[in-house]
């Protein structure tokens, strides 16, 4: 774990974003403590703080005095607002871009698309249905 | 932030005609985990040595919070240096106990019981009979145990086994945060420990040839593979470290940060070329740098380590 080229702060808080995005984290959790973090990952405690300022000031995360650090009521839906936003940019344009570089006419692209998307809207029965039917907003 | 202003400035110290440190420039991030990395002869004993005032050096100033180490009880107090050596050779375990209890006020006699028996040192021994990585642990218990605001281990867990690198790293790292202080840790062993480091410190032949933020500095190496003429034309205009060959593919390493250096579309250019672009681990970076063989090393870098934004 933690051994991308991405600085390991970026790491821990995007393995967060995505442990709320997944539901592994609920709103209202308390996520652990950064010497836990540190000790549970043998990283500096200091890596884990910046994690942690880096979610809090973008509104993922809060801290109860004293009590300790939690995950915000409508990260989730924040979050997901934000990564479908970049899906286009991130995702869709280079895979357009590739296409285009090797003539792949607009036609095929999108008969393959929909023939696809139809596929990938089942999602395989034992990880995802039970959240899906608890959130419908998943799929939108 | 606890731990005192380290300064070191224009530092050289020979030992005859051996210049172990060549006019080192560094500060010491306070409050910080700074790993001291160096191949072996490259000086980190020696200016741990220094820092903790066990040698005077021959030429320019080191200074803790503003003053002067050397001969002052009172800051040496406040510094604790555990060499892989030990200093405790012909004590047992309980005498060397004792002594630190009674010289140091910032010492935990309890939290020290507790790490000999997590590390397994055995008791009523000579430190000069035990072996070479129950003397590291024992150096080790009482380094932490000591809770000094500049703490320094010099190559400290070298012969300890796996079991016990490990326990003294999560021990080092739930201490740290319960008591923060300045902790320089050297090393040329660096792939285990890297990720508890803040800041970085290479030294190479007796000068500073990096200190910066360890994440800054994990963002440094990037090897770019592919085609000869390909990965040339991308490269030219960054340093490279290293090249190698295979037939027409070249794998060149490029110091060179991989946002603010190469661009944010770094990867995007690499992949249309066809060219493949891999993170480069600092042990590696480290290796590069240090190797002599470096095909266009770097300037002297930054000699203070700029803190980053949090």
């Amino acid at each position: 774990m933690f051994d991308g080229r991405e600085p390991i702060y970026r790491q821990i808080a995007d393995q967060i974003r995505q442990d709320v995005v997944e539901g592994t984290l609920q709103e209202e959790e308390q996520v652990m403590s950064t010497t836990q973090y540190a000790t549970t990952f043998r990283i500096n405690p200091a890596t884990a703080a910046k994690a942690f300022a880096e979610l809090i000031a973008e509104g993922v995360l809060y801290q109860r005095r004293g009590l300790g650090t939690f995950v915000a009521t409508g990260a989730r839906r924040m979050l997901l607002a934000d990564r479908r936003e970049r899906y286009f940019t991130e995702v869709l344009q280079p895979a357009l871009e590739e296409a285009a570089r090797l003539d792949i006419p607009l036609e095929s692209v999108s008969s393959y698309v929909e023939r696809a998307f139809a596929l990938v809207q089942q999602p395989p029965a034992t990880e995802a249905s039970g959240r899906a039917a608890t959130d419908g907003s998943d799929d939108a | 932030m606890t731990g005192p202003e380290v300064v070191i400035q224009d530092v050289s110290v020979a030992f005859g005609r051996t210049e172990a440190l060549r006019g080192v420039n560094a500060r010491v991030a306070p409050g910080a985990i700074t790993g001291l990395i160096g191949r072996n002869g490259a000086g980190k004993s020696t200016l741990l040595a220094s820092l903790a005032a066990f040698r005077k050096p021959n030429a320019g100033r080191i200074t803790l919070d503003g003053q002067d180490p050397y001969e002052n009880a009172g800051l040496m107090a406040a510094t604790c240096l555990i060499r892989e050596s030990g200093d405790f050779a012909d004590l047992n375990t309980g005498q060397a106990l004792a002594l630190v209890t009674s010289v140091r006020s910032t010492f935990s006699r309890p939290y020290a019981e507790e790490l000999l028996e997590r590390f397994r040192v055995p008791r009523r021994r000579r430190i000069d009979k035990l072996s070479r990585g129950q003397r590291s642990a024992f150096g080790a218990a009482i380094g932490l145990a000591s809770r000094a605001p500049l703490t320094l281990f010099d190559e400290v867990y070298l012969g300890m086994d796996a079991p016990t690198r490990y326990a003294f790293y999560d021990e080092l790292l739930a201490d740290y945060a319960a008591h923060p202080r300045t902790i320089v840790i050297s090393s040329h062993l660096i792939e285990e420990v890297e990720r508890m480091f803040e800041y970085v410190l290479v030294l190479d032949e007796g000068r500073v040839l990096l200190n910066e933020p360890a994440d800054t500095l994990r963002q440094r190496g990037v090897r770019v593979i592919g085609d000869e003429r390909a990965v040339e034309e991308f490269v030219s205009g960054h340093t490279v470290i290293s090249r190698q060959r295979l037939g027409r593919t070249v794998a060149a390493t490029l110091f060179a940060d991989m946002g603010s250096d190469l661009g944010a579309d770094a990867g995007r250019r690499a992949a249309a070329k066809g060219l493949e672009l891999e993170h480069v681990s600092i042990q590696d970076l480290f290796v590069h740098l240090t190797s002599g063989q470096a095909a266009d090393p770097p300037a002297r870098a930054a000699e203070a380590p700029s803190k980053e934004p949090a």
